[in-house]
């Protein structure tokens, strides 16, 4: 064992970081999901009531609707959306690189700023989206002010951001598929669409896999789009999730109760509910996927 | 055959363009809003082009909030955590691609387990811990925590596992090369696409990291780019009403990020395609 100890010393920092600001914190979390605590003053334990009160808070499941139909609502067209452009970018021969890195740069760039842009470009008053329906004559919607709209702006905002992202993930995959099989299907008198149903997308589904796991993942535990978009629609607590609580996410949930009422103890039990839902996700999503591999 | 080509090429190209615009236009929009009066913002139909008001925007953006404080901030945070993340990292995952050692397995699928944790589980005792230890508000809250991650090492040990041979391993150990030398001299310089793409991914991550920051930076004049731009937006509850200096704010915070991936990701973008599919 001691002689090993270089090997030990460099992979150290990972654990001890993990341990303190990790393993702990995490325990700790599950220990003070049994308590009522404000943060000051005295812990109180309560066993399960906490919890008992998540099953029977309307909030949160409110909050669950909300965030299964943004998710929904961004992902689907999200990732059809990205393997229709890998499929083209694949296809073309010239410019991928420039295409690469111009549907990619919304991805890198700042969230908040691009939540404050959408708020604004789906304002009801004075939005551009509401201007533009104006101009050619269909009929507004405010957007921002209604439980739906302000879902719709915020899976707009997310599928802006990330289609481009997943089409690049796509792509990678794509040109892993050796080009003899799309020749052979042109023989056979396979059309585009045939060929991109029977060959791309079955050859690409532990790519497609991947990419709907970590959508699954991080759209289920959305904050910041919600949150900033939300935030001043005159509302006195800026985390209260928007016209109706439409978008109350379930982390923004767990936000305006940990540290906007300080309610820890319920805090930490809503944590707990979205990782057993988040995870239960997760596990039927590769379920459904890899099954259809058969 | 070659102008037949061309013509099958002419659909995906206008297809891809037309979503080029949509990609970029947000960008373009944000530009035309900050360059523009607040007036002009409530205008019907609105203005399409840049106006000529960037300057008093800017001014205004300056006067409510402490852009260059905050950035520079940022950038501390940013820079400090991708060093420190560089080196933990890669040492790391150094040691995981090329060392047998007892444990090695169960270490690393342990770090994998960790790697799923969601992060809103340890949130609130995180907050415990740095209110005791009294760095609540400080930009060590943000660095330290995130000095070492298991995404990085993760990547960097199929990237090492790939592009290190261990003939060159064995032949600086026959040459008695201690372990940390190694790593110095033979692993570090052999590393270093991978290392960039480490760096710009961490450094990104860093410049835009929000809900961390929004909760245990709690000291008002001592916040980062990110939480400036949302204090901007906090700051228009109804009364007042300056959104062209709401956007030039938006704007400023995301220009330097733009020029420095567009100047730096060449590589970037096919990397990290390539370690999404092959991981």
């Amino acid at each position: 064992m001691l002689r090993y100890w270089p090997q030990y010393l460099a992979i150290s920092p990972f654990y001890l970081l993990f341990a303190v600001f990790g393993l702990f914190p995490v325990l700790f979390s599950l220990y003070l999901s049994f308590h009522r605590w404000s943060g000051l003053g005295e812990r109180k334990w309560v066993g399960l009531k906490e919890y008992d009160f998540l099953i029977h808070d309307h909030t949160f499941w409110l909050s669950l609707w909300n965030t299964l139909i943004i998710w929904l609502m961004s992902t689907v067209p999200m990732l059809f959306g990205a393997l229709v452009i890998a499929a083209l970018l694949h296809s073309v021969a010239r410019g991928k690189s420039f295409y690469r890195m111009a549907y990619f740069i919304p991805s890198v760039t700042s969230l908040v700023a691009m939540a404050i842009l959408f708020k604004m470009m789906f304002s009801s008053n004075f939005g551009l989206i509401n201007a533009v329906l104006e101009a050619v004559n269909l009929p507004t919607y405010p957007w921002t002010n209604t439980p739906w709209g302000i879902k719709i702006s915020i899976a707009a905002l997310m599928t802006w951001q990330w289609v481009g992202y997943n089409s690049i993930i796509y792509l990678a995959g794509l040109q892993t598929i050796p080009g003899e099989l799309y020749e052979a299907a042109q023989i056979d008198g396979a059309g585009p669409v045939r060929t991109f149903f029977r060959i791309t997308i079955p050859l690409l589904r532990p790519v497609i896999l991947f990419t709907v796991v970590i959508s699954t993942i991080t759209g289920m535990q959305s904050f910041t789009e919600a949150q900033v978009m939300t935030a001043s629609n005159g509302a006195t607590n800026p985390n209260s999730g928007g016209p109706g609580q439409g978008g109350l996410t379930m982390v923004l949930y767990f936000y305006q109760q940990a540290f906007s009422y300080n309610d820890f103890g319920y805090g930490a039990a809503i944590a707990w509910g979205i990782f057993v839902i988040v995870g239960a996700f997760a596990v039927l999503n590769w379920r459904l996927v890899a099954r259809q591999e058969d | 055959m070659l102008n037949a080509l061309r013509r099958r090429q002419i659909l995906p190209h206008a297809v891809l363009a037309i979503g080029v615009l949509i990609s970029l236009f947000p960008f373009y929009w944000s530009i035309v809003l900050a360059t523009n009066t607040s007036a002009d913002v409530f205008r019907y139909p609105p203005r399409v082009i840049p106006g000529t008001h960037l300057v008093e925007n800017v001014r205004h953006v300056l006067d409510n909030i402490d852009f260059f404080g905050s950035m520079l901030n940022t950038l501390i945070v940013a820079v400090s955590t991708t060093v420190l993340v560089l080196f933990f990292d890669s040492l790391a995952a150094f040691t995981f691609a090329k060392y047998a050692f007892p444990g090695r397995r169960v270490l690393f699928g342990l770090l994998m387990l960790i790697f799923m944790l969601p992060a809103q589980l340890s949130i609130i005792p995180q907050y415990m811990i740095m209110a005791k230890i009294g760095w609540v508000g400080t930009l060590r809250a943000l660095v330290i925590p995130a000095a070492v991650n298991a995404f990085g090492i993760f990547w960097m040990r199929q990237y090492i596992s790939r592009g290190l041979p261990d003939e060159l391993i064995d032949a600086a150990r026959i040459d008695g090369a201690s372990f940390f030398r190694i790593y110095r001299s033979v692993c570090l310089p052999m590393i270093r696409p991978g290392l960039a793409f480490l760096a710009i991914y961490t450094f990104i991550g860093a410049w835009n990291d929000y809900v961390w920051p929004l909760v245990v930076l709690t000291d008002p004049n001592k916040i980062t780019l990110q939480l400036a731009i949302a204090q901007l937006n906090f700051g228009q509850g109804g009364t007042i009403t300056d959104y062209a200096m709401l956007m030039a704010g938006t704007l400023m915070a995301v220009v330097p990020l733009l020029i420095a991936f567009t100047l730096f990701a060449r590589n970037f973008v096919a990397d990290l395609a390539r370690g999404a599919v092959q991981g």
